[in-house]
């Protein structure tokens, strides 16, 4: 294959792998968007929701691109449940005091999900053999032009739901002034517990689609959790648009990175791309809020 | 030479003027107060003066060094103190250990530290909580603290933001006479103040500033009585009613 | 005070001689209490002083570790002396992390994502270089001997670990009651009111942090020597950063034995959950355990547990709250 053509190809790959980051990142800039926190426990939640789909798929036969609303809501769930009884005692700590609660709820359950299914790496056995479309020389991994898809998708839902619907007006409210919205007669702490929720959703839905392209095992919730908050800060903490347009970015970077480093170090360029971008753009290529 | 002093100094945010080209001196053992209505800019001028903020332009000279690009711990090891509007004291720390923080900036001995901040304490009349925790300090009280700490790093110059605000007239009488003394002991004071008793009992000179600008400067009974003053904290109706 | 002092020491000396009773399992615990409490400590002296959240600290042990190993496995150097070497190591790289932190003011959440940035770009290098075993790790070779660190059995290790808790916490009273410690919890408190007073922020928060690197690089020498086997996964990786602490913030962070405190709940309760629910193999429930502990602590006793503790003994120790 010519230079040209591989470097196409891995450009394909990269705004594909892009879309998904971005998939994965929406959750955690929009709860911080909200609430100013940082879910740390952002990536044992998607591996959470990989594993729900994963048992969805074994025990029922239910496709992830189906069965991802399942993993939607019972994260949703979760998340409510986090918020009304440990997130919202938080919001007044100081900063450095609200990481450590989300950190070790992070590792309750990674280590649940390690007591409960074990250690081992597992790949549902239906292999997903979506068709691979050929654009010329270049080839499109379905799943993953599904993934892509599906992000868009998902995050525009998101963003509507915020802007149309009552509650996403009350959350907006809430989230640009707490004082403000109680006083309106808004329940900011039931508002929190809808938000957080619907960001842990997000991380199901996530997880659901993520599982048609790797092997799930408990221990790979820091992952995600490191290469959301790189795709948030690229894009902006806060900004649903910038998670996607930080996710495409590091997709592109990693991918093209190919060329010149060993698979392997990939991270090591999302890493320093996220320490260049804390020092000189902190704030993010989009205004994030907060 | 001027303790403190500084020429046309300007500061914007963003589109808005905040300060516009003010020169102002403090001589060496005056107490300089510096009014105007809310907004005014007093407190853009303070975190100028200090270091907190960058100029846009313009010089400030301490005691005949410019330190118009120091760095602000710098410029307080200089000599020139602050407290600020909204008090920060260091609140899980005791009273005394608030003060000699200040203390060991200049002084290396923990020991002698403490004693100079045990003379501090009884000076500003906060020996009997001197062990309590910052937190526990009713608002007054650590207006005192807040000033306390900063006399502890043996200032030439003083910048106190509204430390009058919030208390009550015996109050600020007690507040009055801590502040002569601290002056008679040679610290020249820079106060930006809204309790008007507390400027006229106080001030040598004092300056008036609105929008950014200079309007009025003087001895504080001229001053109050300039149309321009008046006019900026009561208003052009105020003004044109009194005939 | 003096009460206390009474005390401590009596604790220590009970320390001293437990040995004689134990066997070598519960002294390997020990050993593990003691070593949790050291590194604990080590953080507690950066993150519970100056307030700086560092959520990648196992990178200096991991510096520590891999630092002295590989003096010892290639230039038959030993370990004692390996050990500052890589304590130095690990103090260039955390002047170079604070540099960037502290002086581009990154503050918060921020600072912390510079932290783990740091360790696992470490951990990802680490891993492709050949020469310290790349992706497989390093299995150490067992000869014991004084100068290879290396002892049977674990009562060597005991006192070893024991020694370096001890020095630990009296470095950490001394830093304490030190102006430059009165500068760090100054900082802590509020780093802008510090500066308005005449404190150079940026200069305490990189001697806490340079302090903070060199001592856990050594606790990252004394671990290899006991655990006998590096991976970067696990020597850089972030479950150790996590581990690393729990301890400090259960037991009480910017205090003095609070560290310690933490990890004498902590330590035993891993060893205890894993006695009674080791049929089926329910790894990771100590982890389950640790994790919601520490959002109860954070939540309803967030100075730690040392403060209740400190209450506790008030009236036959004389605490009193000043102790400083």
């Amino acid at each position: 294959m010519d230079q040209m053509t591989l470097g196409l190809q891995l450009a394909v790959q990269g705004v594909l792998l892009g879309g998904i980051y971005g998939l994965i990142a929406v959750g955690l800039s929009f709860i911080f968007g909200v609430m100013g926190i940082i879910n740390f426990a952002h990536g044992q939640m998607i591996v959470l929701g990989m594993y729900i789909s994963y048992w969805i798929l074994v025990l029922l036969g239910i496709d992830p691109y189906l069965n991802f609303i399942a993993g939607a809501c019972i994260l949703f769930a979760m998340g409510y449940l986090l918020q009304s009884s440990t997130v919202n005692r938080i919001l007044d700590f100081p900063e450095a005091m609200q990481v450590v609660p989300l950190v070790a709820v992070g590792l309750v359950l990674e280590n649940l999900i390690l007591m409960l299914w074990g250690p081992d790496h597992r790949s549902p056995e239906t292999a997903f053999n979506l068709s691979t479309i050929w654009i010329d020389k270049i080839m499109i991994d379905g799943s993953k032009l599904i993934a892509f898809v599906l992000a868009i998708v998902l995050t525009l839902g998101v963003f509507l739901f915020l802007k149309k619907s009552n509650i996403g007006k009350s959350i907006r409210a809430a989230a640009d002034n707490r004082t403000g919205a109680v006083l309106v007669g808004i329940n900011v702490n039931r508002i929190n517990n809808f938000a957080f929720g619907l960001g842990a959703a997000t991380t199901g839905a996530a997880g659901a689609l993520l599982l048609p392209l790797m092997p799930v095992s408990p221990h790979m919730g820091h992952d995600f959790t490191l290469t959301a908050f790189v795709v948030v800060i690229l894009g902006g903490m806060g900004n649903l648009w910038g998670a996607l347009l930080g996710g495409l970015i590091l997709g592109l970077a990693e991918s093209l990175s190919i060329l010149v480093l060993p698979p392997t170090m990939k991270q090591v360029v999302s890493f320093i791309l996220l320490i260049i971008i804390m020092l000189f753009r902190p704030q993010g290529l989009l205004k994030g809020h907060k | 030479m001027n303790a403190l002093e500084t020429n046309a100094l300007s500061k914007s945010f963003g589109g808005l003027k905040a300060v516009s080209d003010l020169d102002l001196s403090l001589g060496q053992g005056e107490i300089l107060g510096l009014i105007g209505p809310n907004g005014a800019g007093k407190t853009t001028v303070f975190n100028c003066l200090s270091r907190f903020l960058p100029m846009d332009s313009g010089q400030t000279i301490f005691y005949g060094r410019d330190i118009t690009d120091l760095k602000p711990h710098v410029v307080s090891q200089l000599g020139l103190a602050r407290t600020f509007q909204i008090v920060r004291p260091f609140l899980t720390i005791s009273v005394l250990e608030n003060i000699m923080v200040g203390a060991l900036v200049k002084e290396k001995s923990v020991k002698k530290a403490k004693a100079q901040s045990m003379s501090i304490l009884e000076l500003v009349g906060l020996e009997d909580v001197k062990d309590r925790p910052a937190s526990e300090l009713p608002l007054p009280r650590r207006k005192r603290l807040e000033m306390a700490r900063a006399l502890a790093t043996k200032p030439k110059v003083l910048l106190l933001d509204e430390v009058m605000a919030g208390l009550n007239p015996t109050e600020v009488d007690e507040l009055i006479v801590l502040l002569k003394k601290i002056n008679r002991q040679g610290i020249s004071i820079f106060l930006i103040e809204h309790v008007m008793r507390g400027v006229m009992a106080l001030s040598n000179r004092v300056i008036v500033i609105n929008y950014g600008v200079k309007i009025a400067e003087g001895p504080p009974d001229e001053v109050v009585k300039n149309k321009q003053v008046v006019e900026a904290y009561l208003g052009k109706e105020f003004l044109s009613a009194q005939g | 005070m003096k009460r206390l002092y009474v005390f401590l020491a009596l604790l220590l000396t009970i320390l001293l001689i437990l040995p004689l009773f134990l066997d070598k399992y519960v002294l390997g615990i020990f050993v593990m209490i003691f070593f949790f409490a050291y590194i604990g400590q080590s953080w507690n002296i950066l993150t519970g002083y100056t307030g700086h959240i560092s959520l990648g600290h196992a990178l200096y042990l991991g510096v520590g570790a891999y630092t002295s190993t590989y003096l010892a496995q290639t230039y038959g150097l030993s370990p004692w002396i390996g050990m500052f070497i890589g304590g130095g190591l690990a103090v260039i790289i955390s002047m170079f992390l604070g540099f960037l932190g502290f002086r581009f003011g990154l503050r918060g959440v921020y600072f912390v994502i510079l932290t783990i940035a740091f360790a696992e770009i470490t951990r990802l290098l680490v891993s492709h270089i050949e020469a310290l075993g790349s992706f497989s790790g390093i299995f150490l070779d067992f000869s014991p001997s004084f100068k290879n660190f290396q002892f049977r059995g674990n009562k060597a290790y005991y006192y070893i670990s024991l020694c370096f808790m001890v020095l630990a916490v009296i470095v950490t009273r001394l830093i304490e009651t030190s102006r430059i410690g009165r500068f760090m919890v100054a900082i802590r408190e509020d780093e802008e009111a510090a500066e308005s007073l005449g404190v150079n922020a940026f200069k305490y928060s990189m001697i806490a942090l340079g302090i903070s690197a060199f001592m856990t690089s050594l606790g990252g020498t004394f671990y290899a020597n006991f655990i006998y086997y590096l991976h970067p996964n696990i020597m850089f990786g972030m479950n150790f950063s996590i581990e690393l602490i729990l301890r400090p913030i259960v037991g009480g962070m910017g205090t003095v034995l609070g560290p310690v405190l933490g990890s004498f709940i902590l330590t035993p309760l891993s060893e205890i959950s894993r006695v009674y629910f080791s049929k089926g193999g329910l790894e990771g429930l100590h982890l389950v355990l640790y994790g919601i502990l520490t959002v109860l602590i954070v939540l309803f006793m967030r100075r730690g547990v040392l403060v209740y503790v400190q209450k506790l003994l008030n009236p036959i120790l004389k605490l009193e709250d000043e102790s400083k």
